[in-house]
Formats: structure tokens, C-alpha cells, sequence
């Protein structure tokens, strides 16, 4: 695998990029906990808009450049137990929490104390995953593999079809979303 | 009923008074531009950065696998990088000063920039919906937050990623992982929610 750029550049660019990332996620308002808690409570929705806006404009271009030749994909394997399991954790931990590993860290920059409390149990989390590490290799990742396989070879509609798709569920959810608001706003 | 609605907002009030020095009037977020505030804007801007990320770096966006790794930086500390390179999981993502450790150094710089120039940078010790159904107990929310941070972390290295590399960057390759990752996060989450905020929620009524 040759990356476009090699070291030492791309260190020097994880900088600028994480900045841009980091600048995004606060204006995004997924900094504060009562906004990541709330999409949970299902009373915000400002979680679930920007995840959907990312992967309907990033994928539609990430396909057009992987078409292109301009970039790889990276699948993460389909072990079903694992990821089943491990995302079932993730949600619960993110409610008590309030943040993932992203937000806790921004959010902690942004004056959060009780997130940087979180951070430690992150990386003290990250620790008990290395020392049962062998175990879950063993025990649970092995079951359910599917490899790397992705939506489109599962179903055989191309990616193409699927941003289609979910471009049009967008625009239909941006104009109810811009509707709603339009009337509600009103003073 | 009316007392009862009153007496779930007095966190609220309160919240107002601490920032109401700073002018920001109860809100968290004081976005430079409305543009900002825009949460469709923000995803299409994320979006845009994994095309850069993808094509210029040849990395999906990510951030649990670089902060599980610093965890063997930290178990360093106490047993030494000997007994942490004995370990699987450590050998096979040793802690180093690379392109995803980094871009979590430059994820809090840019949050905290944000922050700064709106002028909503500010210490919080317990949240306001958390102090609205578990009380105003620095110790139980820092508690909680650590507790939450083991299973959040722990739960994020074994689905092999976390809200960035398989909410945003996995699910728009298309990848089966990611999206079983979202549908399952999501699902336990609001059931966690439910039930975790359940008294807040019956004493406020739908509060929607």
C-alpha cells in the first residue's frame, strides 16, 4: 500500500486537519453534553443531522475519487459478534459518558472537566482492552466473519445508487427540517 | 403540575446565572455566524474533510484507535514499555507521536480555538441535563464519566471504531461493519437513555 504522501508530511498535516475537525465539532454544537445526551433522549436531532449530511457529501465524493484512482478504501472487517457487541457497549457508555472519543477529547479543550474525567476512564478503558485483547480475539472476534465486505457487494446496487438514494432522503429531510424551523422561528 | 414544571426548570435558572456574566444568555454554543450553528452545514464541512483526509493522507477519519493506543503510554508509566510490549494489543498499536496521535492533538487545538473566539470557553463540572436528573454532585458525574469513558472505549475497540471511524468514515464507504455499528449504537443508546433518564423524563412530562 504506497500513500499519496509519506512521512514527514502527513504528520505535519494531521495538525491542520485535526484543527479543521476540531473547529467542526464545537461549532457543530457535539461538544456540550446536553446536546450528545438529548439526540439519545431523542429531544435533538443535531447528532444525527450532521452524521447524515457527512456520510451523504463525503461518501458521494469519496466514491468520485476512488473512481477516479484518487483514493483507497478502508473497510473495517464485518466480524458481527464483535461489532455487535462493541457498538451495544459504545451506546451505553456514550449515554453515561455523554461523549465519544472525539467529542470527549474536543470537549475537554473547551472547558469540560467532568469530560476530562471521561478521558482518563478512556484511556484506562483502552488498557483493559489490550489486557483481554488475546481473549476477544479468540472468544469473540472469530465469531460471525464476514471480512471486509461492504453494502454494495451485499446487495449488488452500487454505490452510485446508494448516495442517490440517500441524497434524496437528505433533500427530503432538509426541506421538512427547513419548513419545521421556518415556522417555528417566527417571534 | 404547574409547581412540578417549575421545580424541574430551577437547574435551568441557575445555569442562566452562571453565564449570564459572560452575556451568553443560557446557551452553550455561541456560533460566530448563524451558518455555523447549521447542523447540515457542519456534516457537509466534515465531509469535505474526508475527502481531503482520504485522498491526501490516505487515512479515514479517526480517533479511538490512537487514543487506545496513548493507554500503553500510560500503563508505561507504571510497569515500563518492557512489560507494555509483552502485550498483543500494544505491540500491534504502539503509542507513538504518528499522523493519528497528532490529529488528536489538533482536535482539541481546534476546539478549543472555536471555543476561545466565540468566547463560550468555560468550566463545566456537571452538565445541566445531568444535574436535572442526577443532581449537582461533582464526585457521581465525574464518577459516571469515568465509568462511561471505560465502557465507551472498550465498546469502541471492540466494534473496531468509534463515532468518526465507523459513524462518519466507515458508513460512507458503505461498509456493512459501520453501518451495523450505527443502527446497533443508536438503538442502545436511546434504550440507555430511556431508561437512565427515565425520572426526568416522567417528572417533565412528553417535554418534547
Amino acid at each position: 500500500m504506497t500513500l499519496p504522501i509519506e512521512t514527514p508530511l502527513r504528520e505535519l498535516l494531521a495538525i491542520p486537519l485535526g484543527i479543521i475537525f476540531g473547529v467542526l465539532l464545537h461549532r457543530g454544537g457535539v461538544t456540550d453534553y446536553n446536546v450528545i445526551v438529548n439526540q439519545f433522549r431523542l429531544k435533538d436531532f443535531t447528532v444525527a443531522k450532521i452524521m447524515f449530511a457527512a456520510i451523504v457529501v463525503g461518501g458521494a465524493g469519496v466514491l468520485m475519487l476512488h473512481k477516479l484512482g484518487y483514493a483507497q478504501y478502508h473497510i473495517k472487517p464485518a466480524n458481527l459478534l464483535g461489532v455487535s457487541l462493541g457498538a451495544t457497549l459504545f451506546g451505553i457508555g456514550m449515554v453515561l459518558y455523554g461523549y465519544c472519543p472525539g467529542t470527549g477529547l474536543a470537549a475537554v479543550a473547551t472547558g469540560s472537566l467532568h469530560a476530562l474525567s471521561g478521558v482518563v476512564g478512556m484511556l484506562a478503558g483502552g488498557a483493559l482492552y489490550a489486557l483481554t485483547f488475546p481473549w476477544v480475539e479468540a472468544k469473540i472476534q472469530s465469531v460471525g466473519q464476514l471480512g471486509k465486505v461492504t453494502v454494495p457487494e451485499l446487495t449488488n446496487i452500487p454505490g452510485g445508487a446508494w448516495f442517490l438514494l440517500l441524497s434524496l432522503v437528505l433533500a427530503v429531510v432538509l426541506y421538512q427540517d427547513r419548513n419545521k424551523t421556518s415556522v417555528e422561528q417566527k417571534p | 403540575m404547574k409547581n412540578e414544571l417549575l421545580a424541574g426548570n430551577g437547574p435551568v435558572i441557575s445555569s442562566r446565572k452562571r453565564t449570564a456574566t459572560k452575556a451568553v444568555e443560557g446557551q452553550h454554543i455561541t456560533p460566530a455566524s448563524p451558518l455555523y450553528r447549521n447542523p447540515y452545514v457542519i456534516g457537509a464541512g466534515l465531509g469535505v474533510l474526508s475527502w481531503i483526509v482520504f485522498a491526501v493522507v490516505n487515512q479515514p477519519l479517526g480517533t479511538s484507535t490512537s487514543l487506545s493506543a496513548a493507554s500503553g503510554a500510560c500503563a508505561a508509566l507504571f510497569v515500563g514499555w518492557d512489560e507494555v510490549f509483552k502485550n498483543a494489543y500494544w505491540t500491534k498499536h504502539p503509542a507513538t507521536w504518528d499522523y493519528g496521535s497528532l490529529f488528536l492533538i489538533g482536535t482539541m487545538l481546534g476546539a478549543f480555538l472555536s471555543a476561545f473566539a466565540s468566547g463560550s470557553f468555560r468550566i463545566e463540572k456537571v452538565p445541566k441535563v445531568w444535574s436535572q436528573g442526577f443532581g449537582h454532585s461533582t464526585t457521581v458525574r465525574f464518577v459516571a464519566a469515568f465509568v462511561g469513558g471505560i465502557i465507551v472505549m472498550y465498546g469502541a475497540r471492540m466494534a473496531g471504531g468509534c463515532t468518526s471511524g465507523h459513524g462518519i468514515s466507515g458508513a460512507l464507504q458503505l461498509a456493512l461493519s459501520s453501518w451495523i455499528f450505527l443502527a446497533v449504537m443508536f438503538i442502545a443508546g436511546i434504550a440507555s437513555a430511556l431508561l437512565l433518564f427515565r425520572k426526568l423524563n416522567q417528572r417533565k412530562g412528553s417535554g418534547l
